[in-house]
């Protein structure tokens, strides 16, 4: 069984993938992989990664986000963070990708910074 | 003192088993949510890069493991076969040049997490980080 599951949902034009598990070297990155290659193949490129269930980040998951980041962006798209557990923002903070996401702790205004 | 030693083949799912051992030693020994949270991120990291850097996914080739408790220091142990390399030469991860890289953020997060981290050539080959985090 996977450590993470990954739901979809849209809100307009903008696809949240809500996660739930951890992102860890194997399955876990394997999975956001999967599904962000997924949601992009389906010309979906406002991507929001609602990281509130993810209890659990590695270096490999980190650089998944970083994977998923510059993907969507060279599709033209752009994916933003919400819900960051302190774990996962204290790692963002040491690796200094705090300054390259953006991030949202309040759905609605995740959403609306798309408009 | 409590020790433990285990050796683990050079395959992703050790790093899960890595990470288990991890905890369970760290909680016998006391360690409290904050501790147990950096030994799992600290050895997780570490074996996934014996694992895939120095012992290349070679299965003939075993991630050596110990765990030993002392002086309220926790030390890991991890070893692999591989042929070795600097650290010094591994890239910064913050350097704005390499932030949007999707790997060579480990290291960084075992000396964040760690008290003490040290690289080793051990005779016989291979690479050896000791890690240290009091309790």
């Amino acid at each position: 069984m996977s450590d993470i599951t990954i739901t979809e949902r849209q809100a307009g034009d903008v696809t949240i993938l809500d996660l739930d598990g951890k992102v860890t070297i194997g399955e876990g990155s394997v999975a956001l992989r999967t599904a962000i290659r997924r949601v992009l193949g389906e010309g979906k490129n406002k991507i929001l990664l609602n990281l509130g269930g993810v209890g659990y980040i590695d270096s490999s998951g980190i650089g998944e986000l970083v994977s998923s980041f510059t993907a969507v962006n060279k599709e033209g798209g752009t994916l933003k963070l919400l819900n960051l557990t302190q774990k996962i923002q204290d790692l963002l903070a040491i690796t200094k990708l705090l300054t390259v996401f953006d991030v949202y702790e309040d759905e609605a205004a995740a959403l609306a910074s798309y408009n | 003192m409590n020790t433990q030693e285990i050796k683990l083949p050079s395959r992703i799912e050790s790093v899960d088993a890595a990470a288990e051992a991890a905890d369970d030693f760290a909680k016998k020994c006391g360690c409290g949510d904050e501790c147990v949270y950096a030994l799992d991120l600290a050895i997780r990291e570490s074996v996934a890069n014996a694992v895939k850097h120095g012992n290349k996914f070679d299965e003939t080739k075993d991630v050596e493991i110990s765990f030993e408790e002392f002086d309220n220091v926790i030390e890991i142990r991890v070893r692999d076969f591989g042929t070795g390399f600097s650290v010094a030469d591994v890239p910064d991860p913050t350097d704005p040049e390499n932030l949007l890289k999707s790997n060579g953020r480990g290291i960084l997060f075992m000396n964040s997490f760690m008290d003490e981290v040290k690289w080793e050539n051990p005779p016989g080959g291979g690479l050896r980080v000791k890690m240290r985090k009091k309790l």
